[in-house]
């Protein structure tokens, strides 16, 4: 079970709380987690990535056990403590804008 | 008794305003989308409860949210939108080609008649419909045909802004895409027209330029869809032959620059806007908010000042932030960027504020309600 920590304006759009739990098949990725985030919760598709590009949105960061992990390719399996559950996966609203 | 609902898109939200058909007492709703742009919001005039509202944000991108309950409810709906087939590529500020991107949903107009049809004019200009209540959107192409390789987006971002169904002809569409011109269809948004002889933009030598003139805005009355009005980045233009040619109407404006342009419910030859000192200095002439009126179809303009503030005032009033009622007495309304939406029952005689301290103002709509 992988935990996965929302910014707000997601949470209001996925209308849950600061976090989710996700099951994920086979490797965790960036890319496995968004996969099924977007399945688990249809509001967030485009939110995270881009439809086109399938590229992480300029203004999201992804940070895992420390780690700023929003440079990463998406094919990057995940640290082992956010597979076993012990960390969360945080998707995160960069700090830009008014 | 009927009553009226105010749609109001803001920088940091929606709020919908309603009144009883007197529109001397108004609820202002809590935030809808709180912290979201909101391009715009729209009513579907087949079902004045189904309502569609343009989210998006710098961070998560572009939504479409819909409500079949007059607002009190909502759900996300379809916010795909990928361009049909190659999309090729568009003029840039330095001359060179620059790929199609979308970037977001600046105008939503459900269709006369067919209920679960709706436009979405988007930026990197381009009009999409979705045929399913929004739930998934394909892009009429052919707009791009129309010389886009030659259209550059202006400060605004390259955007199309603004949508008009002719009533009489399911199959005219009329469109203005900022910097880059009017378009029409007459086959239901398969092939587009540039229709902007006649219009003369300093900016541009060629004065036979079929694209690249800056339309803020357009207007239309349904009992005449072969008279169309456009607020342009400078000049008031009409055309009466559906776009064919245009006439200059600025007449005795102060200014001739300004963003929104409106038809009165009742009478076509009376239209309204709201003019603004320059393309430099984006706020009324003077400090002073006035509404001019034209009961003669242009040339011939009124200042309308009752209840508007009338010293120090320096907002703006964005393209889509005018609207009409269809009640007897017709109702005007429009919002601004210092946050306040004001309303006249009496056709613009008189003014009041009815809603004072929003985010900045982006789109206003109006739903006469039976």
């Amino acid at each position: 079970m992988i935990r996965v920590q929302l910014p707000y304006h997601l949470q209001t759009l996925a209308r849950v709380g600061r976090e989710v739990e996700l099951q994920i098949e086979g490797v965790a990725t960036l890319s496995s987690v968004i996969d099924a985030l977007e399945t688990q919760y249809p509001a967030l598709r485009g939110t995270v990535r881009d439809y086109v590009t399938g590229q992480r949105r300029d203004f999201i960061r992804f940070f895992a056990c420390g780690q700023d992990m929003s440079l990463e390719p998406l094919n990057t399996p995940l640290p082992v403590g956010v597979v076993r559950g012990s960390e969360p996966f945080r998707i995160v609203g960069a700090m830009a804008g008014g | 008794m009927s009553s009226v609902r105010v749609l109001v898109g803001t920088h940091k939200g929606a709020f919908i305003l309603t009144s009883d058909s007197k529109r001397k007492k108004w609820e202002v709703s809590e935030p809808l989308f709180a912290g979201w742009e909101i391009y715009h919001m729209n009513g579907s005039p087949m079902n004045p409860n189904r309502l569609y509202a343009s989210q998006s944000t710098g961070w998560f991108g572009q939504m479409i949210q819909r409500s079949d309950d007059g607002g009190k409810t909502w759900e996300p709906v379809g916010n795909k939108f990928t361009y049909e087939g190659v999309p090729g590529t568009h003029l840039w500020y330095d001359g060179t080609q620059h790929p199609w991107e979308f970037k977001r949903v600046w105008r939503l107009e459900p269709s006369l008649t067919e209920a679960d049809t709706v436009y979405a004019g988007v930026e990197d200009a381009a009009m999409f419909r979705s045929t399913d209540g929004g739930q998934t959107w394909n892009e009429l192409a052919g707009l791009r045909e129309a010389k886009g390789h030659l259209w550059q987006p202006g400060a605004g971002g390259m955007c199309l802004h603004t949508i008009i169904l002719d009533p009489d002809n399911p199959q005219r569409i009329f469109i203005a895409i900022s910097a880059a011109g009017a378009f029409r269809t007459e086959d239901g948004g398969k092939s587009w027209k540039p229709i902007n002889q006649g219009l003369q933009s300093g900016e541009i030598p060629d004065t036979s330029a079929e694209v690249g003139h800056c339309v803020h805005n357009l207007a239309m009355h349904p009992s005449n869809p072969n008279v169309l009005f456009m607020q342009k980045h400078w000049d008031v233009m009409r055309s009466e032959n559906a776009g064919d040619s245009w006439k200059e109407i600025s007449g005795n404006l102060p200014s001739d620059f300004g963003f929104p342009i409106a038809v009165h419910a009742h009478e076509p030859n009376t239209i309204y806007v709201v003019p603004i000192k320059s393309d430099s200095e984006h706020f009324p002439p003077n400090g002073k908010l006035r509404v001019y009126r034209s009961r003669t179809g242009g040339n011939k303009w009124e200042a309308l000042t009752k209840g508007l503030p009338q010293s120090d005032c320096y907002v703006n009033v964005l393209r889509s932030a005018l609207a009409v009622d269809t009640l007897d007495s017709c109702g005007i309304y429009f919002g601004t960027t210092g946050g306040q939406v004001y309303a006249s029952s009496d056709s613009g005689d008189s003014w009041m504020p009815i809603a004072s301290n929003l985010p900045a103002v982006l789109s206003v709509e109006v739903q006469t309600l039976p």
